[in-house]
């Protein structure tokens, strides 16, 4: 096995260290006089023993093998890749902001409980909702705490039979997952050959049961939910909620809003729409906002605006309780709210102008050399399929393996599980005509290429670091972590 | 030549240093597109649910201007660097070294995502696998995830790995165990109608006879946390047994820079060890994001939730890295999936593994040894004022102390001399009023520790 990146565990060695604590000032005395020897530990954690610049060159040259969206186009669909302002950076880095405790007293900390308050007020004009709260972490999160405030709602109601969430076949594996965990059993409804939810399907699975639809719309084809209206309708007249999934925010924001569509409860992705960045998996920020009617059930605390400033109510009997430590990811909320600011009511909506404009314009370059299962404009993203490929004997993997030849992210790729050999296309508004011209002529000469050549793309990538990896040996044998060789010099 | 305008209300060409396109490239694409305007390509939106107002947000502001506004927002909070801290409650102020924002600054990280793509991911995929092996060795268990929200959740989290593992619903947990996390953990019970059970403390720690009574074969998990909300050392070796003996899982949540001189968890039998890697270069920024860790015994590999890495090869036997075990997660499984986590905490693990590279293997003693050395100095400091502590057992770098006097009076003295007290215990143990946690790190000077046992010593505060 050629090692050609060493682990930092394998550039230890014994007498190196990279920190400078100050000595101690304090009366010395041995931590084995204050602490119990069963609770003293003997074994040393293997932790690396590297300089300061080992430790730079180590992480510098792990930066070098990773495609971020400052490295080049990045079109993953359903994750919003777009480019995350340096202005939000600093912000954050603001020490009244870095370095303030979650625990101390409110009249220390107004400035982040107005910030709090002034982004839940922007995301509920931006939404169309009546309350908004900060606290979930991440997408998933969120729908998690919505499912739990419709079932607080339903059960304040003395509805305790309502255990099922619909979700649409085309429908983000959180969706499901989140239901799962919430107690919900999950109903799929399925999709019509134009990829919107099946009307009469909804009719037949809707019921006295139904918890909640769950909806992303655009839907994760890309494509509007144009009946919606009716949808709502049919949900709402059974006793159900509607809970919007803000993974695909991005393609309305400013042209239409979840509350006027008749959504209950709706979560957002702050890494996505609103500039957070992604991190290589996070931290993200799910806020989450509700109709009047929902408002006794959200997580607590919520910040009020009093007579004497801003502060953090506890006092809420109907609440389900508190669904993370503290007040939500403060530091993602603060990037979200700064990129808002930058923007304003019109760069707002041209956000969604231009994300839809490239994502169409895309899909119509590229629809003479790919299948493309839904032929109608499409919202922020969009679909194609690599079935004439897969003729040819290029699966979709392989295109995808290819694109990282030419320096691209791929797209998504097998999702949403409806369509064969899919790949979804996300471009953003942040990317220029020239880059979009760039991957588009890159997919063309891909396309050629498996007609004429498709060794080539078969046995992708060929420029990278590493080549295809055996992701079945990894599952069937897992290397989890590393293990110091037995007789090592170190 | 015409300067373009700026913001132009309805006009859709806004100039703005994150849009791109120009009216030219603009015109191009909807002539390929084939339609007249943008317009056009929202006219599925039925014309009821379009919005056609302009959004009642604050107006666009320059960088310099919004620099200059935020900067005073900012301003308006006291923070921990400017004051002296002493207030922990389980988020630190504690020393990053000067790298770690260095690396994570490094756009090739933040502005990747979830690590999808291996080929071109290797490097976050590589500081994933050193940061599962980091928790591995700080916790002495043999499998750890890629990160969770926080300790909280991930504490949640584990009670639920707890109750299906064993297909039992009830849960005991310490009431030494943060008030926070306990509160989220109740709040992930409810979902899955799991009967959480909390067990008292006695002289700061879990109530053994009271654990022991309420022990059964319906017990799911006993959940402890190492060292707990007092700052306490809790008897795991004592506990361990207790929930062994019924089958229970042992779930311990653990400070892991405690763990730089405690013994880990799971020497103790620990069957899920979870916490927050907050100590360990990551800002206190308001209480997130923070970075909860999750830790198991080889058993329960197969049932941990988010992502994993795995080391592999590549067609060339190179070694690398991928996202493994991935049967287990949303996206392949949807609801039979082991937890709904997509989105985790990967910039802060590498924050963490930044950090802990940078203490290494002598760092992490030496700080954690300079924990307890100094609270258990400031504690000795102030029982010589009088002052004293209903808890006698060791600790790790928190302590309570009596204070007999509301302690939100006495933080708002301590404010004035430029000092954050520590937690008011009252909120949440009735039985301890007019007490105060008090947490001392290794940033924390004696002159600073001096100063505040004056300020309390003298019944000034």
């Amino acid at each position: 096995m050629r090692n050609d990146q060493p682990l930092i565990f394998e550039r230890s060695k014994p007498g190196r260290i990279a920190y400078s604590l100050p000595a101690l000032d304090v009366p010395s005395v041995d931590v084995s006089e204050l602490i119990p020897d069963d609770y003293l530990r003997t074994e040393e954690p293997e932790l690396p023993e590297v300089s300061e610049l080992d430790l730079m060159r180590h992480y510098t040259a792990l930066s070098k093998r990773n495609h971020g969206v400052d490295s080049g186009f990045y079109p993953l669909g359903s994750c919003t890749m777009k480019y995350n302002p340096k202005i939000n950076e600093n912000v954050a880095r603001l020490a009244g902001f870095a370095y303030i405790h979650p625990l101390q007293p409110e009249k220390t900390v107004q400035g982040a409980l107005e910030l709090m308050y002034d982004l839940q007020e922007h995301l509920k004009e931006i939404t169309g909702m009546d309350a908004v709260t900060l606290q979930p972490a991440a997408g998933a999160h969120g729908e998690w705490t919505g499912l739990m405030m419709i079932r607080a709602y339903h059960e304040a109601n003395g509805d305790f039979n309502r255990t099922k969430v619909i979700v649409p076949d085309s429908a983000h594996g959180t969706n499901p997952a989140s239901a799962t965990v919430a107690g919900f059993e999950t109903v799929t409804v399925r999709s019509t050959a134009d990829g919107l939810v099946d009307l009469d399907d909804l009719k037949r699975v809707v019921g006295p049961d139904t918890a909640a639809l769950m909806l992303t719309n655009p839907n994760t084809l890309g494509l509007f939910e144009e009946h919606i209206v009716e949808m709502a309708e049919i949900v709402h007249k059974a006793g159900g909620k509607l809970y919007y999934d803000g993974a695909n925010f991005n393609a309305i924001l400013g042209k239409a809003r979840p509350g006027d569509m008749g959504f209950d409860v709706v979560h957002l992705n702050l890494h996505k729409t609103f500039t957070g960045p992604h991190g290589g998996g996070g931290p993200g920020s799910g806020p989450v906002g509700v109709k009047a009617d929902l408002i006794p059930f959200l997580p607590k605390p919520v910040i009020e605006k009093g007579e004497n400033g801003y502060y953090l109510d506890d006092d809420r009997p109907q609440s389900i309780g508190r669904v993370k430590p503290f007040y939500g990811n403060f530091g993602i909320n603060v990037r979200a709210y700064t990129y808002i600011r930058s923007m304003g009511p019109d760069g707002l909506k041209a956000v969604s102008e231009y994300a839809v404009l490239n994502a169409n314009y895309m899909m119509r370059r590229l629809a003479e050399y790919y299948d493309l299962p839904y032929d109608r404009h499409c919202k922020h993203e969009f679909v194609l399929s690599g079935r004439r490929q897969k003729k040819l004997g290029v699966r979709t993997l392989d295109i995808a393996k290819r694109l990282l030849d030419f320096g691209f992210h791929p797209p998504t790729i097998y999702f949403p599980l409806i369509v064969e050999e899919c790949m979804m296309i996300e471009p953003t508004e942040t990317e220029s005509k020239e880059t979009l011209d760039a991957f588009i002529d890159a997919m063309i000469q891909i396309a050629k290429e498996a007609e004429e050549n498709p060794e080539i793309v078969q046995e992708a990538p060929h420029t990278t670091v590493v080549k295809r990896l055996d992701e079945t040996t990894a599952a069937r044998k897992p290397i989890l972590r590393y293990q110091k060789p037995k007789h090592s010099n170190n | 030549m015409t300067i373009p305008k700026r913001q132009g209300k309805g006009k859709s060409a806004v100039l703005h240093r994150y849009l791109p396109m120009t009216e030219e490239d603009k015109q191009e694409m909807l002539k390929t597109i084939g339609v007249a305007s943008i317009d056009d390509l929202f006219a599925d939106i039925p014309e009821q649910v379009r919005f056609r107002g302009e959004l009642k947000v604050k107006p666009a502001k320059s960088e310099p201007e919004l620099w200059k506004e935020l900067a005073a927002l900012a301003e308006k909070n006291a923070n921990v660097k400017q004051y002296v801290s002493f207030l922990g409650a389980g988020v630190y102020d504690h020393y990053i070294p000067a790298v770690v924002d260095h690396v994570l600054s490094r756009s090739e990280f933040y502005t990747a995502y979830t690590p999808y793509q291996p080929e071109i991911s290797q490097g976050e995929l590589q500081a994933i696998f050193e940061f599962q092996t980091m928790v591995c060795e700080l916790t002495g268990m043999d499998v750890a995830n890629s990160s969770m929200y926080d300790g909280g959740t991930a504490l949640a989290e584990a009670v639920l790995l707890s109750a299906a593992h064993t297909k039992r619903k009830k849960v005991l947990i310490s009431t030494a165990v943060h008030p926070q996390y306990r509160e989220v953990v109740r709040t992930y019970a409810k979902g899955q109608k799991l009967e959480v059970k909390e067990i008292p403390y006695d002289g700061g720690v879990t109530d053994l006879k009271a654990l022991d009574a309420e022990m059964g074969d319906d017990v799911a998990c006993v959940v402890v946390q190492y060292p707990n909300f007092f700052g306490q050392i809790e008897p795991l070796k004592a506990i361990a047994p207790l929930a062994h003996e019924k089958k229970s899982l042992f779930v311990v949540a653990s400070n892991p820079l405690a763990l730089g001189v405690l013994t880990p968890p799971g020497a103790f039998g620990a069957d899920i060890v979870v916490g927050d890697m907050q100590p360990f270069g990551i800002p206190t920024q308001f209480g997130g994001p923070h970075c909860g860790y999750f830790a198991v015994k080889a058993p329960l590999m197969r049932k941990i939730p988010g992502r994993l890495v795995g080391q592999t090869t590549d067609e060339d036997g190179r070694r690398g890295f991928v996202l493994t075990l991935q049967a287990r997660e949303q996206h392949i499984r949807r609801d039979k999936a082991t937890s709904n986590i997509c989105s985790n905490q990967a910039l802060n693990a590498l924050a963490a593994s930044v950090a802990l590279s940078a203490l290494g293997k002598r760092g992490v003693k030496e700080m954690a040894a300079m924990n307890i050395q100094k609270a258990h100095y400031a504690k000795v400091e102030l029982e010589k004022r009088g002052l004293s502590s209903p808890f006698a057992g060791p600790f790790f770098n928190e302590f309570v102390i009596r204070l007999g006097r509301p302690v939100s009076d006495v933080n708002d003295r301590l404010l004035e001399k430029g000092i954050i007290g520590g937690y008011d215990l009252g909120a949440d143990y009735p039985e301890l009023a007019g007490h105060m946690l008090v947490a001392v790190t290794e940033l924390r000077t004696k002159e600073e520790i001096d100063r505040f046992v004056n300020e309390l010593g003298d019944g000034h505060a």
